[in-house]
């Protein structure tokens, strides 16, 4: 199977101590740390387990500068065979359609027969993987939790309500959306990161990809960031005192007033 | 003067002195074919220099080989092995005259001709008295008793007993077969026997018996000997008495510095270990020789699994079947007639599990105990290699281990916050990253740097160490986790990384000693970085401020409470400082402490485990810390002092688990002392 892994570059969300910078628009980023977002290193995972299992290659893409390659490099210390960037001052500023755009014409400078994405990226909106399907015209099934491959399609889990779980077949060529929990991705050590230090990681520029400036980054974003804040504290929490009888008897009259009893 | 023998099996016949002739030739010759399929593994084994220290060596051997320095640790059993061990020792001459005397009559061995014979004849004969008594007592003990550290587990195949049992059936026949071969040539002779000894029991049993019925004994004694010994000795490199031969060279060659942890291969410097294609142990021929020798050397005797704390509350190690089941692995592999397996073999996933590589503490209990110079640690750190060079790491460490390598704190805390605890130290604390300089480097390390709650410990020790007059400083935010745990996780390049970084910044400082109160960066510094200055724990400095009279205490604030030590195992075990924190402790006056006998000094019992360990979800019964709570409590002590960061998490933790809150208390050494100061 040839299969495409959309990862992305942000910042660790355990490492770091996220605050909003003094303008408003964006989190402060001097002091913080990256790495390859959560959801698409359990789909690099999946990928790497399908290869080993059925053949093929995987190779992991990314839409950013020099400092995304790293993150593409260690998927690569992880097993993915391949790696692209998408590197253009014109992509700086794009929306989810933006990011779409220039993955599809990744895409379809390829011949992948799977194209995963995580579910959502600790700093995004989970909406990639769709639109990119959408602009692809291929099937999309997202938050998947399990993947078994068929002649020409998958069966793919997700779970839903109450820890049930939900089959589904699905034909290929097709994007899915990784939900955490679908494996156990390996370890990548210092080691396994030098070990493919020296790789060449081919750079893929707009007009390599076809692609018109005008339809991506900030020029062709539809949906622009307009506030960044922390909201207010509130009052706190409402400390109930006394007996249990008298706490149960509070808590009973608040639930009534508020409309949690029916 | 040598009387003449009525009778001997070189002379009973032509056919008896060829069969005398054959039987050690054969013998010899099929225990030199099974010594050499033994020996083939160590050839195919890696690299392991074991020359150094010659002396120190020898003087192991001294101690621990013939001395049987660990044995008493169990008493009954250590007692009947020393006579045991110490009987086949005083036996060997006489076993090797007895082949010769087979086709060559009366053989004796050079300088044995005189008095020494004469003595010796005496004492042999003690000797094999004692140790058929002593075999008695391990029969009965074994075929009767249900001792635990013999038990197998499930799953690990059948009992061992059988095998143990037939092993001492063969030992009591080759003391009777001597005994009987020496009571019947003197029943015939009427020589004298040494009072109370098996060869004078035989020899009155059979006086008065024709002579003709005594060479028929005497030769049918002996041929039952020759083929028991000869049998024995080609049984010995099958099984668990291997060790009768291997324990000698297994001390020899044992590790003769604790707190270190082996190199990813010797002979490879840190610079060449790129080049080096598979790093770990990941199946049989990865070991060293020295691992595969230690394999063979196993006794089964269950001391090490005995004392293992990941064994006791029932995580999925027993040491003693690491060595059991990677000896019948090479056994397998490595069979005495048949080709070597060529098809490498993982040991993840087949004699061994995940799991139980990683429910090891690296406490060092196992080492301690064993009597055959066996070693654990290493092997573990080896396969933890070999599972990290393949990703097979946990989710719950792959966490903490990226923080470390973003961060230099398993937590992920930012590096800016780390002397952020010299605040609230009520002391001025220089550090590096503001341009101070000291006499006297604190090196912090991560818990006690960022955790809430270890932090009160670094502020006490800046404290002591204010009042000590010591001249300090701290790195700051460049310094960086040591990488202890790290590097017995497996993760040898991080670790390295870490060291790095540190050690530049260690030598920046220009410092000329270095003070910890983490016993785990005390091992670092000292045992697994390099030109390092001194290193001290804090409890040395205490100590020897209690000596000097530096440190004065006013009397303990609570003289109703008993305290009780408990030794951390990178402090005690692995760096052998047992006395200084006890000298600390005591240096209080009206302090009432008692110790945990038969649980403290090198036989504590670990809490539980630090740096990373405090990460790893294991599989277990209980908590290793509640056992060591408990084991206070049944000392009679309501307060524990241990100079550790980890064991205080740990301890402090176990407390609430156990139930035990508001009836046992925890509190570091350092902060004990702290309490204490003299205004």
């Amino acid at each position: 199977m040839e299969i495409l892994v959309c990862v992305k570059r942000v910042p660790d969300s355990a490492e770091n101590e996220i605050s909003v910078g003094s303008d408003g628009t964006d989190i402060q980023r001097d002091d913080l740390t990256y790495g390859v977002n959560e959801w698409d290193n359990y789909a690099v995972e999946e990928a790497i387990q399908i290869t080993e299992r059925l053949g093929g290659n995987v190779t992991v893409v990314s839409v950013g500068d020099g400092d995304t390659e790293e993150v593409v490099r260690r998927e690569m210390a992880m097993g993915a065979g391949q790696g692209l960037l998408l590197t253009d001052p014109a992509f700086e500023g794009s929306d989810g359609l933006g990011l779409a755009r220039i993955l599809q014409a990744a895409v379809k400078k390829g011949a992948y027969d799977l194209v995963l994405t995580g579910a959502q990226a600790d700093d995004g909106a989970a909406q990639v993987g769709g639109m990119l399907a959408a602009l692809l015209d291929w099937p999309y099934a997202s938050l998947v939790n399990k993947i078994e491959v068929q002649e020409g399609s998958l069966v793919i889990g997700r779970e839903i309500e109450g820890g049930a779980q939900e089959f589904s077949d699905i034909e290929t060529p097709c994007v899915l959306s990784i939900q955490t929990g679908i494996n156990e991705p390996r370890y990548v050590g210092l080691r396994g990161i030098r070990k493919v230090a020296s790789v060449e990681i081919p750079v893929l520029t707009a007009s390599a990809l076809g692609l018109d400036p005008a339809t991506v980054g900030a020029q062709g974003a539809k949906v622009r960031r307009i506030d960044y804040f922390v909201p207010p504290a509130g009052a706190g929490a409402d400390m109930l005192k006394g007996s249990t009888a008298d706490l149960a008897q509070q808590l009973f009259e608040l639930l009534k007033a508020k409309g949690g009893l029916k | 003067m040598a009387v003449a023998e009525p009778f001997s099996p070189a002379t009973a016949s032509m056919f008896a002195r060829t069969l005398f002739l054959l039987i050690p030739l054969a013998g010899l010759g099929c225990f030199a074919w099974i010594i050499w399929r033994r020996i083939i593994p160590l050839l195919r084994a890696a690299a392991d220099p074991r020359w150094e220290h010659f002396g120190v060596r020898l003087k192991l051997v001294l101690k621990i080989w013939l001395g049987q320095w660990r044995h008493p640790r169990y008493l009954l059993a250590g007692v009947l092995h020393i006579i045991l061990f110490l009987g086949f020792l005083v036996l060997g001459a006489r076993s090797t005259q007895l082949v010769v005397l087979g086709f060559r009559a009366g053989f004796t061995l050079p300088g044995f001709g005189g008095v020494l014979g004469e003595v010796y004849n005496v004492v042999k004969d003690y000797a094999a008295t004692a140790v058929l008594a002593a075999v008695a007592v391990l029969w009965v003990r074994r075929a009767f008793f249900k001792i635990q550290r013999y038990a197998v587990p499930e799953g690990l195949g059948k009992d061992h007993t059988p095998e143990a049992l037939f092993i001492l059936s063969l030992i009591a026949t080759l003391l009777l077969s001597e005994s009987l071969f020496e009571g019947s040539l003197l029943a015939a002779t009427g020589g004298w026997a040494a009072p109370g000894t098996l060869a004078w029991g035989f020899s009155h049993l059979l006086a008065g018996a024709a002579i003709p019925s005594l060479a028929k004994v005497n030769l049918i004694s002996y041929a039952v000997h020759d083929l028991t010994f000869f049998f024995f000795l080609c049984l010995l490199p099958l099984g668990k008495h291997f060790h009768v031969i291997t324990s000698l060279f297994n001390v020899f060659f044992m590790r003769v510095r604790t707190g270190n942890v082996k190199p990813v291969r010797h002979g490879v410097s840190d610079a060449q270990l790129d080049e080096v294609k598979s790093f770990g142990v990941k199946k049989f021929e990865d070991f060293t020789w020295k691992h595969i020798l230690d394999f063979y050397s196993c006794a089964d005797c269950g001391r090490c699994s005995d004392r293992c704390p990941a064994n006791i509350v029932k995580r999925p190690l027993s040491p003693r079947f690491i060595s059991i089941k990677a000896r019948d692995h090479g056994f397998k592999r490595y069979p005495i007639l048949g080709a070597p397996a060529t098809e490498p073999e993982p040991l993840i996933g087949g004699i061994f599990s995940e799991d139980e590589i990683w429910s090891c503490t690296t406490c060092g209990a196992c080492e301690e105990e064993c009597p055959i110079g066996i070693e654990y640690i290493d092997k573990m750190v080896d396969l933890r290699r070999g599972m990290v060079d393949e990703g097979k790491v946990p989710q719950s460490l792959q966490k903490p281990m990226a923080s470390l390598e973003k961060r230099g704190n398993p937590w992920g805390k930012l590096e800016k916050k780390r002397a952020d605890w010299t605040k609230g130290a009520g002391v001025e604390v220089k550090s590096v990253e503001q341009g101070d300089t000291a006499e006297t480097l604190y090196f912090v390390d991560s818990i006690s740097s960022y955790d809430d709650r270890m932090q009160k410990i670094a502020q006490a020790t800046a404290r002591v160490l204010d009042r000590a007059g010591v001249d300090f400083a701290v790195i700051g935010k460049d310094e960086k986790d040591s990488g202890h745990d790290v590097r017995r996780f497996g993760e040898e390049m991080l670790f390295q990384s870490l060291r790095d970084q540190n050690t530049e910044s260690i030598q920046a400082s220009e410092a000329r000693r270095i003070i910890v109160n983490d016993p785990h960066a005390l091992n670092a510094l000292k045992n697994d970085y390099a030109n390092m200055p001194p290193v001290q724990h804090m409890s040395e400095l205490i100590a020897e401020g209690v000596r000097s009279g530096k440190l004065k205490f006013r009397g303990v604030d609570d003289p109703a409470k008993t305290y009780t030590y408990h030794d951390p195992c990178y402090l005690g075990r692995h760096n052998g400082v047992y006395d200084d924190p006890r000298e600390a402790i005591d240096g209080i006056p009206g302090l009432k402490r008692v110790e945990m006998t038969g649980n403290c000094r090198d036989r504590s019992f670990c809490c539980g485990g630090g740096g990373l360990m405090l990460f790893y979800e294991p599989e277990e019964e209980q908590r290793m810390g509640v056992v060591r709570v408990e084991q206070a409590r049944k000392a009679g002590a309501d307060v524990i002092v241990t100079a550790c960061p980890y064991c205080m998490v740990n301890i402090e933790d176990a407390i609430k688990v156990a139930g035990l809150e508001g009836k046992m208390e925890v509190i570091d050494l350092v902060e004990l002392v702290d309490g204490h100061l003299q205004p």
